[in-house]
């Protein structure tokens, strides 16, 4: 028992030095061809949009049944979302809402005939304190320096702590491949942006890859004027004027995760 | 110990069985074709955005890297050496100039039996099932 | 010591190779999950964590249970205990194990479980979750080995394992306490956001664990020689009824704040689970069900006559496994999610699927249990042979 044991340290000692020494060997490994050549750099496209705080403000005298409706189907043509038909497995990244579901608490009892059956939309609010971010396990939901809260689905485990966190509802879980429901005809696919697969959950992301390339997010592009979109923290910014002229109310404020999507009314 | 025999045969079987894959691909001289082939773009374009042994050896660390830069920093434009800009997309730049993903990626891989699971969820363009 | 475990009775034979069938459908289902997905289960984008998390969340509490027999014995030399102590260190063991594998089980994808480690998240209390439950695992299985091999050997156990076993006593604690963090910081899940609820965990798991060690105790009686004592049983059966005294006065603790402040957020999770929201109330006659056995439990349980009847001890100790068990393994979880933050009512049943699963799940700990469990009467009776 002793001797195993000492000749077990004693390989195992004799391991750990031969670990510790893999970086001395990549470094000769590595001395080949481009050794002498310089570091790759990686940068930001000179076109993309930038922001200290990406914020929406949406105008919900603008807005109508048809336009909520565009909205979701702009944002689910071009970022693959698959139309799911039953209900348990949907996955939604802007929808509409009646008011009371997407102000549950605000609902006052009489409620003006407009509102009440008006369809809200609905969709991540990139929220300034997120919970879903403080509770994901690997940082596969981060937020980036410019306000977004994105999902690395790359990272994802499919915990869905995030889900629970989440007070708004606006994370979707792909409980089957979604390439199984979407299009059999690629040729209605956006080829540009990846499809997700199953066990990973998502949600909107502002369209950061068409920020990247100097474009506006596809729903405010779809909202016709309904949907205004800029920098919360530029006093300049359309957002900011919009939010300085008219009253503005945003969902479950006194839950403290600071929503960026405020909704005139 | 009597049960020599019986521990000499156990091995000798378990031996046969682990080192089948071995047996197998010494007697099994069918050797299928696993090099990649170039595309013609790729062929006319001469260049990688690094150099080819790099490429070969590096590509799965090179491709981890942009995933990382592109979706977490959201830096999205790569250059090295040749000063050349390149966006850092799988499935636009790469397979745009390595046009037949299938050719390209999948005959190695397969050989190797390596499955990334890179196509879950990005799309081969030409691909159309 | 492991060689213990491969010399039983045809009955202890029998017993294996049902756990070993009933692993084995458990195994084949989560295969059918593991390549069509999640959507397999009754989970839904609403309620979106279900049997799987809240069989965790109830095993949890049976492995922190093992903790109050470990305690008297340990911090105050209660000796009626020593022969039992090792039994609540093997089933934190299996109950652990169970707990990481329904977390696998309910997975998106389970092959990238080491970003965790990869990636390490202090925000995260799911981190934590991970280092604690781990931790208390690994404790209780160099404890338990330690002891045991000890014993066998006819020596005292070695000096260092006993300030493992002290560190092991706040690990219990810190399992559960933790593991209620995951939902009680949650904004937004008002049935949840209550202070009161890893004190309500650590009650109910004070209750049912135990319970569950004078359940064991009485069948390794009935088939073997090994007597956990009468005095110990009684002992633990009184610590049985306090902590569910403590599990249902909290509980009423958590009606009167909703029904008082009368705020809808509160109310509606508790109006779900106990009479029913908008139609829909399927875990009601649960609900009810829980709360019948779990103070029938308390009577049996205060009366000295029924208490010292083992008979009768048995029952009521199966009442508090079921009632504790639908407290928190079904109402806990689904109550959270239903209604949605959107006020949407989408209720949760759990499909046949999901439910093998987790049979198989549970087949694995018994396993583990029977094996472990054999190993130390085994050796306790050839001590006292």
């Amino acid at each position: 028992m002793k001797n195993s044991r000492r000749s077990f340290l004693k390989i195992a000692g004799i391991s750990a030095i031969g670990f510790s020494m893999t970086p001395v060997v990549n470094v000769f490994a590595s001395s080949g061809q481009e050794g002498n050549k310089p570091e790759p750099s990686y940068s930001v496209n000179k076109k993309a949009l930038k922001a200290k705080r990406w914020g929406l403000v949406i105008d919900t005298r603008k807005l109508s049944e048809e336009i909520v409706e565009e909205l979701g189907k702009t944002c689910s043509k071009i970022h693959n979302i698959p139309e799911i038909k039953n209900k348990d497995h949907e996955i939604k990244w802007i929808w509409g809402e009646e008011f009371k579901h997407a102000f549950p608490g605000k609902e006052n009892e009489f409620l003006d005939e407009r509102m009440k059956h008006l369809s809200m939309p609905v969709l991540c609010n990139h929220c300034k304190d997120a919970p879903c971010v403080r509770v994901c396990p690997t940082k596969a939901t981060f937020k980036r320096p410019d306000g977004i809260v994105l999902m690395d689905f790359h990272r994802c485990i499919g915990c869905r702590f995030c889900m629970a966190a989440c007070p708004y509802g606006s994370r979707s879980f792909n409980f089957i491949d979604p390439r199984t429901v979407l299009p059999k005809d690629r040729k209605e696919w956006n080829l540009e942006f990846p499809t997700r697969m199953k066990g990973v959950v998502e949600k909107c992301n502002f369209c950061a890859e068409r920020l990247a390339v100097g474009k506006t997010p596809a729903c405010v592009e779809a909202s016709h004027g309904a949907l205004a979109f800029g920098d919360l923290e530029d006093p300049k910014s359309e957002v900011r004027k919009l939010l300085k002229s008219n009253y503005t109310i945003r969902r479950k404020p006194s839950l403290g995760t600071g929503p960026s999507v405020y909704y005139i009314v | 110990m009597n049960d020599k025999l019986k521990v000499i045969a156990g091995l000798i079987v378990f031996f046969a069985i682990f080192s089948y894959p071995f047996w197998n691909n010494i007697f099994n001289k069918e050797n299928p074709e696993h090099k990649p082939v170039l595309s013609a773009e790729a062929e006319k374009a001469k260049e990688c955005v690094r150099s080819k042994d790099y490429m070969t050896k590096e590509h799965m660390q090179l491709l981890d890297i942009w995933r990382d830069k592109v979706v977490r920093s959201g830096e999205r434009v790569y250059k090295y050496g040749n000063g050349k800009e390149y966006n850092m997309s799988l499935s636009n730049t790469c397979l745009g100039c390595h046009t037949s993903k299938a050719e390209f990626c999948d005959r190695c891989h397969d050989y190797a039996s390596v499955k990334p699971y890179c196509w879950d969820c990005h799309i081969d363009p030409k691909e159309n099932k | 010591m492991l060689e213990k475990a491969l010399k039983g009775s045809n009955k202890y034979w029998i017993w294996i190779f049902c756990l070993l069938g009933v692993i084995g459908i458990g195994a084949l289902t989560y295969i059918n999950q593991y390549r069509v997905g999640l959507g397999i289960t009754g989970m839904s984008r609403d309620v979106s964590w279900g049997f799987y998390i809240s069989q965790f969340t109830y095993l949890v509490g049976v492995a922190a249970g093992g903790v109050m027999l470990v305690l008297p014995y340990y911090l105050h030399d209660y000796k009626k205990f020593g022969k039992i102590t090792i039994l609540g260190e093997f089933l934190a063991v299996s109950a652990l194990i169970m707990c990481l594998l329904f977390i696998a089980a309910d997975m998106g994808q389970p092959v990238r479980a080491f970003n965790m480690l990869m990636h390490p998240t202090p925000g995260s209390v799911l981190f934590w979750d991970a280092s604690v439950l781990n931790g208390y695992l690994f404790l209780n299985i160099i404890i338990g080995w330690n002891v045991l091999e000890a014993e066998r050997n006819g020596v005292p156990t070695a000096g260092w394992v006993k300030p493992l076993i002290y560190l092991s006593i706040p690990f219990a604690f810190g399992i559960h306490t933790v593991t209620a963090f995951l939902y009680c910081g949650l904004p937004g899940r008002g049935f949840w956001l209550t202070a009161i609820l890893a004190p309500r965990f650590l009650a109910s798991a004070f209750a049912a664990g135990p319970a569950f060690i004078i359940i064991l105790s009485f069948i390794i009686k009935k088939v073997t020689n090994f007597d956990a004592g009468k005095e110990a049983i009684q002992t633990i059966s009184k610590i049985v009824t306090y902590a569910l005294i403590a599990n249902v006065f909290f509980l009423l603790c958590e009606v009167f704040v909703a029904f008082y402040s009368k705020i809808p957020e509160h109310t509606a999770h508790l109006k779900y689970l106990f009479v029913g929201l908008h139609g829909h109330g399927v875990l009601a006659p649960w609900m009810w069900t829980s709360i019948a056995l779990m103070l029938i439990a308390i009577l049996l349980l205060l009366i000295p006559a029924t208490r010292s009847n083992e008979f009768v001890l048995g029952i009521t100790c199966v009442f508090v496994l079921i009632g504790t068990w639908i407290d928190k393994g079904l109402g806990l979880i689904a109550g959270g999610f239903v209604p949605s933050p959107l006020h949407h009512v989408n209720e949760y049943i759990p499909t046949i699927k999901e439910i093998f699963i987790g049979l198989g799940i549970y087949g694995i700990g018994f396993l583990i249990l029977t094996v472990l469990f054999k190993i130390a009467i085994t050796i306790r009776e050839e001590v006292d042979a």
